[in-house]
């Protein structure tokens, strides 16, 4: 994509849950970009404002979840005087449609940006059949 | 004063004292005033204003702070890039270039701008400038 176009503002979506959480606040879905390539699939999810060691990524029965918090201790005896946008941990799951090697999954977070190397499964690996 | 006195009700009570400032008339309108890029909070500590951005993927480098007046200007690109053999499912994050300015209804003293970029937020601390400050006049 060009860089010489201008930069739009997207609303910060909410998350809508299935349940309830127990402790009050608002939680904000990441925007995400999904690709996929020939050995794994990555997943990279904006959060900014979390930090490394409050991130979360577990996966379970295919479902992808991650969890960022975000410490909003630093906002202490700061008096909001113009907000455009409301500070809130981020949560999103996804389902995974093929199989991933599980122990390969690695992660790392620069400039609030997390990406997730999802390698595939050897089984799921395209193989390239010789024709006799 | 203690904004946020419960601890269990933090996050809730720092987003409700900011879904009550939202786009309050604080911010004198300027040609890039409310939705332009990136989305800005602003805050006030003792004497000075802090801006908050969130710039996520926005490199130190491709950021451009200036400051002059009761104006400041933020800058720059913002890129997000995938391998060439990448076959793309899901594309949601933006890229592209931004440049916005805001005029503040306060002087600030621009020698002492301090600004830190970490994690995806940008904060600037504005201190207000000396000769700004209220003074308290004695009443003879």
């Amino acid at each position: 994509m060009s860089d010489t176009q201008p930069l739009a503002v997207r609303e910060k979506q909410e998350l809508a849950k299935k349940e309830e959480q127990t402790v009050p606040g608002r939680y904000f879905v990441p925007p995400a970009d999904i690709f996929e390539t020939d050995d794994a699939l990555t997943v990279i999810l904006e959060v900014p404002g979390v930090e490394k060691n409050d991130i979360t990524v577990a996966l379970e029965e295919d479902v992808l979840r991650v969890e960022g918090k975000i410490d909003f201790s630093k906002y202490q005896g700061m008096e909001p005087v113009y907000t455009e946008y409301i500070v809130g941990h981020y949560a999103r799951r996804f389902a995974l449609s093929g199989k991933i090697d599980r122990d390969g999954i690695a992660a790392q977070l620069d400039d609030g940006v997390l990406a997730l190397k999802l390698p595939k499964a050897k089984e799921a690996m395209p193989r390239r059949i010789a024709i006799n | 004063m203690a904004l946020f006195p419960d601890p269990f009700n933090t996050l809730l009570g720092l987003q409700e004292a900011l879904e009550t400032f939202r786009t309050s008339g604080w911010l004198q309108s300027s040609p890039s005033g409310a939705g332009s890029y990136p989305p800005i909070n602003i805050f006030r500590k003792n004497d000075e204003y802090i801006l908050i951005a969130e710039v996520p993927g926005i490199n130190k480098s491709d950021l451009d702070v200036q400051v002059k007046g009761r104006t400041v200007r933020l800058s720059g690109s913002k890129t997000a890039n995938y391998p060439e053999n990448a076959s793309l499912h899901r594309r949601e994050r933006l890229s592209g270039r931004f440049d916005r300015s805001v005029t503040l209804p306060v002087e600030i003293d621009a020698d002492g701008v301090k600004a830190e970029c970490h994690g995806g937020i940008l904060a600037l601390s504005l201190p207000r400038s000396e000769r700004d400050k209220p003074r308290s006049i004695k009443i003879g």
